[in-house]
């Protein structure tokens, strides 16, 4: 049996995302292995992350500076504002570099049942940064379950009475789809979702 | 089609279980507690659902096993010489790791629990489906939903989103403090497109049920007259608007007054128009057994169909159950019956495939 120092190690990579006990102790003796080289390197990240990690302001993105690297990026455009969960999905929406505006990070989604209410997400610090003029539209971007459509509903209401127009993440047929193999329900939303072509 | 080479392991009492040569009826016969149930719900977990008791996964693996269950079957085409000759192996399978999911093969590859429908309906009748018009209108509705997905699978999305969106609704209407407008707007905005649907397909679900029971002679099992009940406004512009209109009155009980949640099934035996509920035990059983064939009918759409029928010939008379054999000759479905004595099938033993189940055995007679 390894020592307590490893154990432990061993433990606190088990948690983490899509690991588990038998990767993590796969990924401990990888480390002990490359004491001299991949071992400093992490602790060196893990230390650089853990000095410098802050919450942006403006977006509520998580990055070591702040504003944040998006909101500081002269060349997006403040003018238009893309709406998310948490900030898995702005790195997922900003891996593809496809979206050119800033987002905002609600950081969850209305949830009656586990007690998340539109005070305990930063709905109110949206409503702000619309409110304080400069933005043409708000992008929601919510995911397609129940308390995200919901949460979507919700911020398109609270947005009704300000000067910015409001619009939502199509849903219906993925690229490269096949229409045969699709469920009903992702069939009528590309349907009620249609539109003229050319 | 029908199944044959089925197999069971570490099922419920069953440790290793297989059954070979089936039939278009097939007889499992055994004293109370032989495990004769317990074959008809691994073979109704071949479809999508959760079997034939509602129980969880985890309670299925056998007490003397690892952990986890497996059940396999060949779906066997009818012309063994056709360009489809091949059998199709169906299976699925819990694992101790995790004894509450549900894992599905079809040939040999990972598949999906919906994908199963696609080549196979299985329905059923079961002693505890007795009391199905005395129960609570919750249970008819369950009923109406199991058997709706059996013909749309899409169905059970719409029974899952719209109880999901119910549940945070009543939570909200009944928090101490009052409910924001806004967020009602939005869980009501699902609620509606949800429970539009939801009702739709219960109506649909009846609408064809009666055109199918039409069809089925009225004697000798009493046949039931069948409506649908909305439990609300139909459409979901009509449901959205009387959510939003009962919202003060909804609040002061604490919960949601109108929509699919409130839909009933209504019966009626059509001869004597008495309802179901008031009608003797056997004709109630016999209206059930007029539902259950309907329903074959109705859910086959090509597939493979198997009808699992538990203590069901035991409880009717010589004719009726002369009559019910007839009606199963006729249609296509493969049967699976049980029961405590041969007797009872003497009937149809020449062309029945019989196994005495015993203490988790199988042993073909």
């Amino acid at each position: 049996m390894a020592s307590q120092e490893i154990e432990t190690l061993a433990a606190a990579l088990a948690r983490l995302p899509g690991l588990g006990p038998r990767s993590a102790r796969r990924a401990v003796l990888y480390l002990v292995k490359r004491r001299e080289n991949a071992l400093p390197a992490l602790l060196e990240a893990l230390e650089g992350v853990r000095d410098t990690l802050v919450e942006c302001d403006i977006c509520g993105n998580v990055d070591t500076r702040n504003p944040c690297g998006v909101c500081s990026d002269p060349r997006r455009d403040a003018r238009s504002i893309c709406v998310v969960e948490d900030v898995a999905d702005l790195w997922a929406l900003d891996r593809a570099r496809l979206f050119t505006g800033t987002y905002h990070v609600l950081g969850g989604k209305l949830s009656a049942l586990d007690g998340v209410r539109p005070e305990d997400l930063s709905i109110a610090e949206l409503l702000e940064r619309v409110g304080g003029g400069g933005v043409d539209e708000i992008v929601l971007a919510m995911n397609a379950t129940l308390e995200g459509q919901t949460t979507a509903h919700y911020i398109a209401e609270r947005l009704e009475d300000l000067p910015v127009r409001v619009t939502q993440l199509a849903h219906g047929l993925p690229v490269g789809g096949e229409l045969d193999y699709l469920d009903e329900g992702t069939l009528a939303q590309a349907l009620r979702a249609r539109r003229p072509l050319g | 089609m029908t199944l044959d080479r089925i197999s069971l392991e570490t099922f419920r009492n069953h440790a290793a279980t297989s059954l070979e040569g089936t039939g278009r009826f097939n007889l499992l016969v055994g004293e109370n507690g032989a495990g004769k149930t317990n074959i008809l719900e691994a073979l109704s977990l071949l479809a999508p659902g959760r079997g034939l008791r509602r129980a969880a996964l985890a309670d299925m693996a056998g007490q003397d096993g690892a952990g986890g269950f497996g059940i396999g079957a060949s779906l066997v085409p009818a012309d063994a010489s056709g360009p489809a000759a091949e059998p199709v192996r169906l299976g699925t399978f819990t694992q101790a790791a995790q004894p509450g999911r549900r894992h599905v093969r079809i040939d040999g590859s990972a598949s999906s629990a919906v994908a199963l429908g696609e080549w196979l309906s299985v329905g059923w009748l079961t002693p505890a489906m007795d009391r199905l018009f005395a129960d609570s209108a919750g249970a008819r509705r369950r009923y109406m939903d199991r058997l709706a997905v059996a013909i749309d699978p899409g169905h059970a999305a719409h029974a899952a989103r719209f109880s999901a969106a119910l549940r945070e609704r009543n939570r909200l209407l009944s928090a101490e403090r009052a409910p924001e407008a806004a967020w009602l707007d939005g869980i009501e905005a699902q609620l509606a497109r949800h429970g539009a649907l939801l009702t739709e397909g219960r109506a649909r679900l009846v609408a064809g049920l009666t055109e199918a029971l039409a069809e089925a002679p009225a004697e000798p099992f009493a046949r039931p007259a069948l409506s649908h009940r909305a439990g609300g406004p139909l459409g979901e512009k009509d449901l959205l608007t009387a959510l939003h209109e009962e919202r003060a009155k909804a609040r002061r009980a604490g919960r949601t007054l109108t929509g699919p949640h409130r839909d009933e099934l209504d019966v009626v035996f059509a001869a004597k128009n008495v309802a179901a509920a008031q009608c003797s035990t056997g004709e109630q059983k016999a209206m059930l057994i007029a539902m259950t064939l309907a329903h074959g009918r109705l859910a086959q759409q090509g597939r493979a169909s198997i009808l699992l029928l538990d203590e069901v010939a035991a409880h009717l008379d010589p004719l009726r159950r002369g009559a019910l054999f007839e009606r199963l000759a006729e249609g296509s479905a493969q049967i699976w019956m049980t029961g405590t004595e041969m007797a009872a099938f003497e009937a149809i033993l020449p062309q029945a495939s019989v196994w005495r189940i015993a203490e988790g055995r199988a042993i073909p007679v």
